[in-house]
């Protein structure tokens, strides 16, 4: 559902159900509404059974890349006799995205259930739950959840009374977007900086404490036990574009719309009709000029990009951006764009772990050079610098931080052009920034 | 309005360092022991003791913990300075982190920041007032964006904000 906006007809409710139900919430009113029949099933199954349904409903990571989830189960080691670990990414940070969070604050005990899926799944013991240390709530709500489901025999020694031991820690953030990285977690856990690591070696073979470790987003963990309950054929039937895209996802809509708030619809939902009817539409008198639909991270949509594209993986790429988290950063025409990407250059110029040269330099220069535009500074060949810092910062990386600074940057000179030069004319000046 | 304590006059007896990892802290800690397979994965939840308990992580504290948990106290230092929610400097009674990301610029986060820094009395972020009750920083996404403005005050979420709601918000942080 929309929360906190009731439940759109065009909607298809299956991990938002229960959001802004209160009584769903404690660990006897999550069992009344059917969670942890899906765990108990799934104790019922083999590991590899488990595994293969979930390759079957065709779940995607629903944290950025998209990497199926089943495939990713599946590069877990088998019988090697060590620990293995499961990581829950609860480090919500992509500006425009807030749907793990409403997860988190209403159905926790749906995503102790995935985890614990999970958890046996890839034959992990221990499962971190790493949440941001700015989301007081969630973590004080996922806090006591976990401790109701040892109470009640879901996890701990023997998980649901006969199955393997299955532990679970909430690992609180403090404070740095990087750490929503997949290694760069991995390496907050074991109490380091959160700089990311070189891959290979993959957390599979070398993860968290240097054992087999797999990470998955919160939705992705959620989605799960849905699966188990109604099958892998009806999760892959939700599928309204490319079926390489299933099931449904929350959307995360803000910024310049009538109401932002977190949409669930099937995967290849227009996302004209996301955009206009689910969320609203445009506040009166204004039209919509960009998209940023994947979180921050991703290029810039033009509204005719954003207006025919279809809300799945391949959708959006098709529209010339990317799905990422979902998170949609919506603008209208009132939007002063080279101000707009000039303040997510400093959103990643602040984050940047600074391990890497191109990302350290290139999401400070950037900022500077936008703040140079902005102030009535800038100059001609300006944009052939902001391309070529972009140039050096896609692919160069041991993360894609720097890359996710450049996107939005590349995007919004190629789209917005005229914007910029409004500034560099003199037409357009602002005091400071 | 420096967020830094006077320093001492010159002669002036050092004050004896109090430990933070004694009693019941301490205690606290020890049950974590068994959830992490290394003493060092306890840096950041110990760390996050000590901020509750001091308000912020002096260079003692960073000393204490690494003695602790079996780390130099450079490495300790190292860390903290890596995550932005550890303060290393002491902070007013009530720190307010307020959002100013893209999407809670787009929907009037400037005016929201003004209203908390007048009505704070501290002027300008990332400064205490005078009377040491707020200190107010800017930080990136809150997570909040459909919520905007979203900002923090100690450990309460509240979520859009506004410039009319910010003195009775205050009001409730004597």
């Amino acid at each position: 559902m929309g929360y906190p906006h009731p439940i759109h007809a065009s909607e298809t409710v299956v991990l938002s159900r229960h959001f802004g139900d209160e009584a769903a919430r404690d660990y006897a009113g999550a069992v009344e509404r059917g969670t942890y029949k899906a765990l108990k099933q799934a104790l019922a199954m083999t590991p590899e059974a488990v595994i293969e349904e979930v390759k079957a409903s065709g779940l995607r990571g629903r944290g950025g890349a998209g990497f199926p989830t089943g495939l990713k189960w599946s590069f877990m080691p088998k019988g090697d006799g060590k620990p293995h670990y499961l990581v829950c990414n609860a480090d919500e940070s992509e500006p425009g995205t807030f749907k793990d969070r409403e997860i988190m604050r209403w159905t926790p005990h749906a995503l102790i259930e995935g985890c614990a899926i999970a958890a046996y799944a890839i034959g992990a013991e221990t499962c971190y739950v790493y949440i941001r240390g700015e989301f007081t709530e969630p973590l004080a709500i996922m806090e006591r959840a976990v401790a109701d489901a040892y109470a009640n025999g879901v996890l701990g020694e023997a998980a649901m009374g006969n199955g393997p031991r299955i532990d679970m820690v909430i690992h609180r953030g403090a404070g740095a977007y990087i750490c929503g990285e997949e290694t760069a977690m991995m390496n907050s856990i074991e109490g380091k900086r959160g700089n990311p690591r070189i891959k290979p070696p993959f957390p599979a073979q070398a993860g968290l404490f240097g054992q087999p470790t797999t990470i998955n987003n919160v939705e992705t963990l959620a989605a799960v036990p849905h699966i188990l309950n109604r099958g892998a054929a009806w999760y892959k039937g939700l599928c309204l574009g490319n079926p390489k895209s299933t099931g449904t996802k929350l959307f995360s809509v803000c910024g310049h719309v009538m109401k932002p708030g977190n949409y669930e619809i099937t995967m290849g939902f227009p996302m004209k009709d996301l955009i206009h009817d689910l969320a609203g539409g445009m506040r009166p008198g204004r039209t919509l000029k960009a998209v940023i639909p994947g979180g921050s991270s991703v290029p810039i949509m033009n509204q005719e990009e954003a207006e025919s594209a279809l809300c799945d993986y391949e959708g959006i790429v098709e529209q010339g951006s990317m799905l990422g988290s979902a998170g949609f950063i919506v603008m209208d025409d009132s939007a002063d764009m080279v101000y707009e990407i000039y303040r997510l250059a400093k959103f990643y110029a602040h984050e940047s772990c600074a391990q890497c040269t191109q990302c350290r330099e290139g999401t400070a220069w950037t900022t500077k050079i936008l703040e140079r535009i902005l102030t009535g500074k800038g100059r001609g060949e300006d944009y052939g610098l902001l391309a070529d810092l972009a140039d050096n910062m896609t692919g160069k990386t041991i993360c894609v931080l720097s890359d996710s600074c450049a996107a939005p940057v590349v995007s919004g000179i190629q789209k917005f052009r005229h914007e910029f030069e409004a500034y560099l004319s003199g037409a357009k000046v602002l005091a400071h920034v | 309005m420096s967020t830094h304590p006077p320093p001492a006059p010159p002669g002036a007896p050092e004050k004896a360092y109090e430990p933070v990892f004694v009693g019941s802290a301490l205690e606290r800690l020890q049950q974590l022991y068994p959830k992490y397979p290394t003493k060092q994965a306890l840096l950041l939840p110990a760390l996050w003791i000590i901020q509750e308990a001091r308000g912020w992580i002096s260079p003692q504290n960073m000393a204490e913990v690494g003695q602790v948990l079996g780390l130099t106290p450079a490495y300790v230092k190292g860390v903290v300075t890596f995550y932005t929610m550890y303060y290393r400097h002491p902070m007013g009674r009530h720190v307010i982190q307020v959002c100013t990301t893209s999407p809670c610029h787009l929907s009037g986060c400037s005016d929201v920041v003004e209203a908390l820094l007048q009505h704070t009395g501290c002027g300008e972020l990332g400064t205490t007032s005078p009377d040491g009750r707020f200190t107010v920083v800017e930080v990136e996404c809150l997570g909040a964006c459909g919520f905007a403005t979203p900002i923090l005050i100690g450990d309460d979420f509240i979520e859009a904000v506004t410039p009319e709601r910010v003195p009775a918000i205050l009001e409730r942080y004597p």
